[in-house]
């Protein structure tokens, strides 16, 4: 299935902004992460459509998945 | 300790230092502005009549060695809200009070001479009165030309937005480059400016320095609490690296990014404001992606922003503002969302109560969202030059709504809602209905467990948790406004205990108590209802802690939610 993957802050260096990634069926969040070379503890924010990761346990086709290091602000 | 409280009567043009009544000693920061405000100003005094009084203090552990700890604040009765204010800033201001033995600097009275200027110039067991040439001239200039043979003196301002008495004037304050931060929120500024004082210099003595009753434990504490700030990744690595406008990409994400005026929670143009462009375009022009507020800040989230030329454009140049002016009146011109940032600088106007009045002007059709030329002239032509059009911008949203008609009107207690959606991020919802302030994002972030997971997790949509989160943090926030803390420090104070451990131990060893963290809450619980007696001895009840209507109207997209606490659910948040 095709998903989009759009990553921000540092994880973007030497990898993307944002790509369609095709992945199989029963991919999780932690299985991109691990396709990406991302640390799971060093992803503190992911959202899948605009939600929180647990809120969507499996990926379905074109979802939309924002991955962010741990960061804050305000 | 001998600290004392320095005061100026406007009215009686004359100026003293007197001893801290007990009841007060053991407070600092937002914990003693609010309780001078408490017990010193008629709640249903006119803001700007001679009733109001202006309080700055610095916070417990301002001035220190202890990291972050030099905010100061600021307090009075709000000329927006008409409630009880507390606005805190970074800057060198804290620092200075602290070490010359200055608890609180209260400013009272109106002066009888309406056509004549004033400065207030302390410092450690002195205090004037002094007449200026100054008024008129913006913030930038006042500073530097005070600052003139006396690079290290702290300098607190008005700029041309204070001294005209506008309702979202802030008052600036110098830091460490000689720039500005802001006590921004809340009209502190139009306060200032009724009583012709344009500026406070408080001019630092050699030697000067805070009394540490256990010097030996204050340092081990100090350093484990700078320990926790920097193992922390938000403010170890996060806010160092991309600052805090790498919210814009967050909050864009989550669907919770309030655009065009509040209308949808997803800006198309959110990468041309991001903080990741932001980041690159900094490195790229040769400014600093790193800077603090003030000296002993280790957590650097701040920035220096020049423009193409490689010149200072801004700094200082804050998530907040970047949204308020950005994604809010859907303008993606970072250059000119710079250059508006510094010109509300140096007119003394506050960033976000200014942009959310545009964007209510926009959705007037007054100008069209998006225009970065016509909001920058707004801002050089009408507001600094005080025109009527200029005039209802600068008294803040609720007027501009007002006047042009808009039902869409983002604003508590008459203070316009910062750069989260209440409907998408719930527990913002709650702290913007139930804060003594009005809305504002500083007095119980939950963004924190909304949207970036840490202190745990409560779901942003839903209304379970918000409002024990909300109470939990503005109980917490309170807490570390009296000490001087900075908001920042939270981060790490919410996920390791080590922190908390060690801002209680600074306490203690600084002033010889043995507070236990039961205290340091309990001083938090007493801060808030200390300040909500005040507002509803100046006629606020539990109606005035009520989003506007349009928030349950109208479904806010992507998620398509509104607001749907009930009035009893709002209530019970005072239930402690």
């Amino acid at each position: 299935m095709k998903i989009r993957v759009k990553l921000f802050a540092q994880f973007r260096k030497n990898r993307f902004k944002e790509k369609e990634m095709e992945v199989s069926k029963d991919t999780s969040v932690f299985d991109i992460l691990k396709i990406l070379g991302i640390d799971e503890k060093e992803a503190g924010i992911i959202f899948v459509n605009g939600r929180h990761f647990e809120n969507k346990p499996r990926l379905e086709e074109g979802d939309n998945v924002s991955v962010f290091p741990v960061v804050g602000g305000g | 300790m001998n600290d004392k409280i320095y005061r100026a009567d406007l009215s009686k043009m004359k100026a003293w230092i007197e001893d801290v009544p007990e009841s007060w000693n053991s407070l600092g920061g937002r914990g003693l502005t609010s309780a001078v405000v408490a017990s010193e100003v008629e709640p249903l005094c006119h803001p700007l009549g001679k009733n109001n009084k202006l309080v700055f203090a610095p916070g417990l552990l301002s001035g220190t060695t202890a990291a972050n700890t030099g905010r100061l604040s600021a307090g009075g009765k709000s000329p927006l809200t008409k409630g009880i204010k507390e606005s805190n800033s970074g800057g060198t201001s804290a620092q200075l009070f602290a070490r010359a033995g200055i608890k609180a600097l209260i400013i009272e009275g109106l002066p009888e001479n309406k056509n004549e200027f004033y400065g207030i110039r302390i410092k450690k067991d002195s205090i004037e009165i002094e007449k200026t040439s100054l008024w008129g001239k913006g913030n930038f200039e006042t500073i530097e030309t005070l600052s003139k043979g006396n690079e290290k003196c702290g300098v607190i301002s008005i700029g041309a937005a204070g001294e005209m008495k506008m309702a979202a004037a802030n008052i600036s304050v110098k830091d460490p480059q000689g720039k500005i931060r802001s006590l921004g929120r809340g009209g502190l500024g139009a306060v200032m400016g009724s009583k012709n004082v344009k500026y406070v210099v408080i001019e630092p003595t050699e030697n000067d320095q805070v009394y540490v009753e256990n010097p030996e434990k204050f340092k081990e504490a100090a350093k484990s609490f700078a320990k926790a700030l920097l193992e922390h990744p938000v403010s170890g690595e996060g806010l160092p690296t991309y600052g805090t406008n790498i919210l814009t990409n967050v909050l864009h994400e989550a669907g919770g990014l309030p655009t065009k005026n509040f209308s949808t929670g997803n800006f198309d143009g959110h990468d041309k404001i991001s903080g990741e462009t932001m980041h690159d375009l900094i490195e790229e022009r040769g400014g600093k992606v790193k800077h603090g507020c003030h000296p002993g800040c280790v957590i650097q989230c701040s920035q220096v922003y020049n423009d193409k030329n490689g010149n200072y454009l801004t700094s200082g140049f804050e998530y907040e503002t970047i949204w308020a002016t950005g994604a809010n009146c859907k303008i993606t011109d970072l250059d000119s969302l710079a250059y508006a940032d510094h010109l509300m600088d140096d007119i003394g106007i506050d960033t976000i109560e200014t942009g959310a009045a545009v964007a209510v002007a926009m959705d007037a059709g007054v100008l069209e969202f998006g225009d970065a030329k016509g909001f920058v002239n707004l801002l050089e032509q009408e507001i600094k030059n005080g025109t009527p059009l200029g005039r209802i911008i600068g008294a803040g949203a609720e007027v501009t709504g007002k006047v042009f008609g808009v039902t869409r009107v983002p604003v508590v207690k008459g203070q316009a809602l910062p750069a989260y959606d209440p409907r998408a991020v719930k527990g913002m919802g709650i702290t913007y209905a139930t804060s003594p302030m009005g809305a504002d994002h500083t007095a119980g972030y939950c963004v924190t467990s909304n949207i970036l997971s840490v202190g745990g997790y409560v779901d942003p949509l839903k209304k379970d948790g918000q409002i024990e989160l909300s109470r939990n943090l503005q109980i917490a926030t309170a807490s570390l406004d009296t000490a001087g803390l900075c908001i920042f420090t939270a981060f790490a104070i919410l996920d390791n205990e080590k922190a908390m451990e060690a801002i209680v131990d600074m306490l203690n060893a600084k002033s010889g108590s043995s507070i236990t963290g039961d205290d340091v809450m309990s001083l938090g619980v007493s801060v808030l209802k200390m300040e909500r007696e005040f507002n509803k001895k100046a006629g606020f009840n539990e109606k005035d802690d009520r989003l506007p209507e349009f928030f349950s109207l109208e479904k806010f997209p992507p998620h398509d939610v509104i607001w749907d606490f009930t009035d009893e659910e709002i209530d019970s948040f005072w239930d402690f």
